[in-house]
This record gives structure tokens, sequence and C-alpha cells, in this order.
């Protein structure tokens, strides 16, 4: 059944992007990820206008997200406080994130900006996963205990002035980091249409020592204020986002999200590592390829504004 | 029969009579062409797949033996609203392929549709095509920065027209105009999938041996209607309201699936 999106102005087919939505929703669930990452790529591999595919990503998001949280909250796994300073550099990255998107627009260098970073951060968090997901593979099947982690250990990131208490993560640390961390979020979350959650988790974990638990509740949470930051201004100022595709895609993935959780509690975690790791990677790889195969067309048009 | 000779002559020099003094004093009206169009707005809806607009016009005061050998010409073009267009060109920096070089055109009418009785290079000299700015490889393309080296404009005016031709909407239709009668004829011109809306111009243009002798024009509202349109319309008019409906939309749908699907 064809569909016609009314921003992206292309016809195209309603049950592949109700596939589409319910597969990475699916795996999104599985992974507890937003899953933007999977679907930004997949809509430019479907021929969607990436500065389409970024906004409507984003919109996407937020309903994932939104559904995850409201489960964290029921638990009680989300520190608001933590959240809401990870939001406000959000929401200064995004802004920055926004001004650089119609930026590269109008030189008609968004399109191969997307890709790269696309690969550039698929490749490099896919690659780090992929490692780790196969030693500790490897080190279960050999039979030694998983190397503890050293919790009282402190890095430099702990050192830096503007120390802030955070009570649910039983947390004291710098808020610079912290900001630091949701700016570059939220400048991802504007130019690649991605909650995130896939950077914010780990860093969350590895740089801050933020206790595992309350780690994916706080981050879904404040990618919900993030994209939907990025949402309002890719609609305000690119009219980019188009809602009948979002609204598709939001379908497919929050009922895939739910199976996909059920189906990630039967698999173990390095497993499951392992998995969207090459996941990862084989987007990263696709992307990739696009960037260096002869374009069948080298010249492209699009609209000027001389004014 | 001296009788019926004389009466034959005298049919003759009165036709003469009749025949000379008019060339003399009020000249076969000149020929003038006339198009006219059903409507003036076509409304599109969001699954249109392509049309073919029929434009019917007709010849004034025809020459009736030039009509008979087909000799009279008419070439048919709607044009689309005019423009600015970035056209760029990919080159490989490190084995990736980047948008390296642009050239910027003004006013390039979005789309152009001809259609002709003949080929066009069977009509008139390529010359008079080139007086008229008629054709699509006859357009005259304006770049924005003149200071370019002309080759480089030219290689990008050659894709600009190449690109817009694989699109559809740059298309000939050669046959596309027939007579119907000696003064009647019909266009089919064709609307690409993609064409713009906006003000389009359907203008006439009317040969005769290869001579060009007179143009008319009508002007043509092509505007896109139906659901799909309503929310291009209120995505660009309103688009904060837009963006926070977008919003809700995706935290409604977060909650729903939620309850419909909860799992835990």
């Amino acid at each position: 059944m064809g569909i016609y999106l009314p921003i992206a102005e292309i016809s195209v087919n309603v049950f592949v992007l109700l596939a589409m939505g319910a597969a990475v929703g699916f795996l999104s669930g599985m992974f507890g990820v937003g899953g933007g990452f999977l679907i930004t790529p997949l809509l430019i591999f479907y021929n969607i206008p990436p500065a389409i595919a970024v906004a409507t990503g984003a919109n996407q998001v937020i309903a994932s997200s939104f559904s995850g949280v409201l489960s964290h909250m029921k638990r009680g796994t989300l520190d608001f406080k933590l959240g809401g300073v990870l939001l406000a550099g959000g929401i200064v990255g995004s802004t920055g994130g926004i001004y650089v998107f119609a930026f590269l627009r109008r030189l008609g260098q968004l399109d191969l900006f997307i890709s790269l970073l696309y690969v550039v951060l698929l490749g490099t968090v896919g690659g780090l996963m992929l490692v780790e997901s196969v030693n500790a593979l490897r080190a279960t099947r050999s039979g030694a205990a998983p190397a503890l982690k050293k919790s009282g250990q402190h890095n430099w990131i702990h050192r830096l002035p503007l120390k802030m208490r955070f009570r649910a993560s039983k947390l004291f640390v710098s808020v610079i980091p912290v900001l630091g961390l949701g700016a570059g979020i939220g400048f991802l979350s504007s130019i690649m249409g991605v909650g995130g959650g896939f950077i914010m988790v780990p860093a969350l974990i590895y740089l801050l020592k933020v206790p595992t638990n309350v780690v994916i509740g706080t981050s879904l949470f404040q990618i919900i204020f993030t994209s939907a930051y990025t949402t309002l201004v890719h609609a305000t100022t690119n009219q980019t986002v188009d809602v009948v595709l979002a609204f598709l895609l939001m379908a497919g993935g929050v009922a895939g999200a739910q199976y996909g959780a059920k189906a990630g509690q039967r698999l173990r975690g390095e497993q499951l590592r392992a998995l969207l790791a090459l996941l990862v990677l084989a987007v990263a790889i696709r992307l990739a390829i696009d960037l260096f195969v002869t374009p069948p067309n080298l010249y492209s048009l699009s609209g000027a504004d001389l004014n | 029969m001296p009788a019926p000779k004389a009466f034959a002559t005298a049919i003759l020099l009165s036709l003469l009579a009749a025949a000379v003094p008019a060339k003399a004093q009020t000249p076969l009206p000149p020929e003038g062409i006339q198009i006219g169009l059903s409507t003036d707005n076509v409304s599109i809806t969001a699954g249109f797949s392509g049309a073919d607009l029929t434009i019917f016009g007709s010849l004034e005061n025809p020459d009736p033996l030039v009509a008979r050998q087909g000799r009279y010409d008419v070439i048919v073009v709607l044009e689309g609203p005019p423009r600015p267009v970035v056209v760029r060109r990919k080159d490989r920096v490190l084995g990736v392929w980047v948008n390296l070089d642009s050239e910027t055109f003004e006013n390039v009418p979005m789309s152009y549709s001809v259609a002709t009785t003949r080929p066009l290079q069977d009509i008139t000299e390529p010359n008079s095509y080139k007086q008229l700015s008629l054709g699509a490889s006859n357009l005259y393309m304006q770049p924005a920065d003149a200071g370019d080296s002309p080759a480089t404009i030219e290689e990008f005016t050659a894709a600009l027209r190449d690109r817009k031709s694989a699109t559809g909407l740059y298309s000939e239709n050669v046959g596309g105009v027939q007579f119907l009668s000696q003064n009647l004829f019909r266009a089919t011109v064709r609307l690409a999938p993609n064409v713009p809306v906006g003000t389009h111009k359907a203008r006439a243009f009317l040969f005769k041996s290869g001579l060009f002798i007179k143009e008319s024009s009508a002007q043509l509202e092509i505007r896109k209607s139906g659901f799909e349109q309503s929310i291009f319309r209120v995505a660009h008019d309103y688009s904060f309201l837009y963006g926070v409906f977008a919003i809700s939309l995706a935290m409604i749908t977060g909650w729903l699936g939620r309850l419909v699907f909860r799992k835990d």
C-alpha cells in the first residue's frame, strides 16, 4: 500500500515503514537503545532525503524514549537532577547543531557530513563494543571470572572543579563533564537524528561512573527532551519533520520494542552486546561503501536562496 | 463557339478583377494563433503520478493551401515557475565523493514541457530557436556569478538540462501537437509526477514554412490539494505549532504503545 509523505514528497510503502519501525523497535527493546542510529541510516537507504531522515528520526526517538522512561519512573531508576544538568548541556549542543546543520545544507555538504559522522561514530562504537564483548565471551568460556570494576578508582574527570551532588546516582562530580557530555549528545542529536543513547550510556558508566541501574532511565529522560527540542527547532528552521513518516515508524517501533525487551531477557549480556556491535558495524560499513562507490550521477540540483 | 469562350474569359477576368484589387488594398489578414485552457488552475493530489495536459488552440486566417501542404507547424510549451537552482558536481577527495564545484543559476524554469507537430530540427533553423529562446536546449540559464569561466558555465548548464530531463521535468513530445482541422489543433504536454506547484505559462508558437509567425500565451496555476498538502502547508505556515504537534504525537504514541503492548 503506497502512501505519499507530505514533507519528503515521495511515495513509500506503508508496510515497509511499519516493518522498519518494528524491526528497529525490536532491536532497541532488546538492547535498551533508542534506535535512532539505525532508523536514520535505514531511511537514507530507503531514499528519504537525509535532511528529512534526520529530523524525522529525532521525532521518532521521542516515542520510544518516552515509552521507556515511563517504566523507569515506575521503578525509580531515574536521576532527575543528573538528567536535568545533562539536558541543560543538551539544549546548548542541539542549538549549535541546528546552525551547523542549516549551514552545511546551504553549502551542499550536509549529506556527506551526516554519512561521515555515522561512519566514524558507528564504526568506533561498534568496533569497541565488539572487542569488549568478544573478550568477555572468551573470558566466560575459559571459565575465568569477569574482572570486577574498580569502583573506588577516580579519573581526571573527578578532579575538575564546580562539583555537584547527585543523590539518586550516589555521585559527587563536577558539572563540567556532565554539561559537556549533554552538549555533545545534543549536537549529535540535531545533526544525526539520534537520541545518543549508544554514546550516553557508556559515557555515563565509564567516564562519570554512574551506577548502571540508573543510567538507562536517566539517559532516556534527557534524550526525550533533547530530541523534542531538536524536533521543534528542525520543524521551525528547516521544515524537515515529516509527521506521517514519523508516525509510521513510531507505531511499528513501540510494538516491536516491547517484544524486543522480552527477547532480550533470554540472551546473555555479552552475546547481546556482540550482536549489537555487529549490527552497528554493518550499518557503518554500508554507509562507508556509499561514500566510496562512484555515484551514478556526479551532478545534483538543489534550490538556492539568493535573497 | 465564341459565346462560351467569352463567358469563360469573363469569369476569369472578373476573378482577377476581384483578386488583384483585394491584394492591393487589404492584404490577406495575417495568420494568428490562439490557445485556450479549459481551466486556469489544476489541482493535483498527493498520489499524482504524472499526467498529460491537453491544450486546444486554433490558427486564425490560415492559408488553406499552406495548411493542406502541412507547412504550418505549432510548438506548445508549458513552462514552470522560475526559481534559482544550484548545480553541484561531485569529485573524489581521498577516495570519497564530495560535492566540490557548484554553479548557481537564477530564474531557471522548474519544468519545461514541449509538444511539437514535428521534430524540432525539421520545423525551423537552430538560430531562430535561439532567438525565440525556445526548446530546453535553447533556454538561457543565467549564472548568478557571471565571472565564472564560460567553459564551467557551459558544463553546469548542460548538467542542469540533463538532470531536469532525467527527472522528466524537461520533456519533449514530438508529434504531441496534432491538427484536428485546418484551424484547430490539440497539444498534449506532459506533467511530470514531481511537477512544481505555482504559475505555469503555456505558450504556443506558430511557424509557416520554417518562419516564425506569431506567439500566444496563457497562464495556468498548478496547485496540490488533499490531506498531505494540508500537512505540508501547516508545516511551513505554522511550523512551531507543527513541531509541538509532532512531539505530542510521539509522546502519545509512546504512552499508548506501552499501554497496549506492555510486557513487564
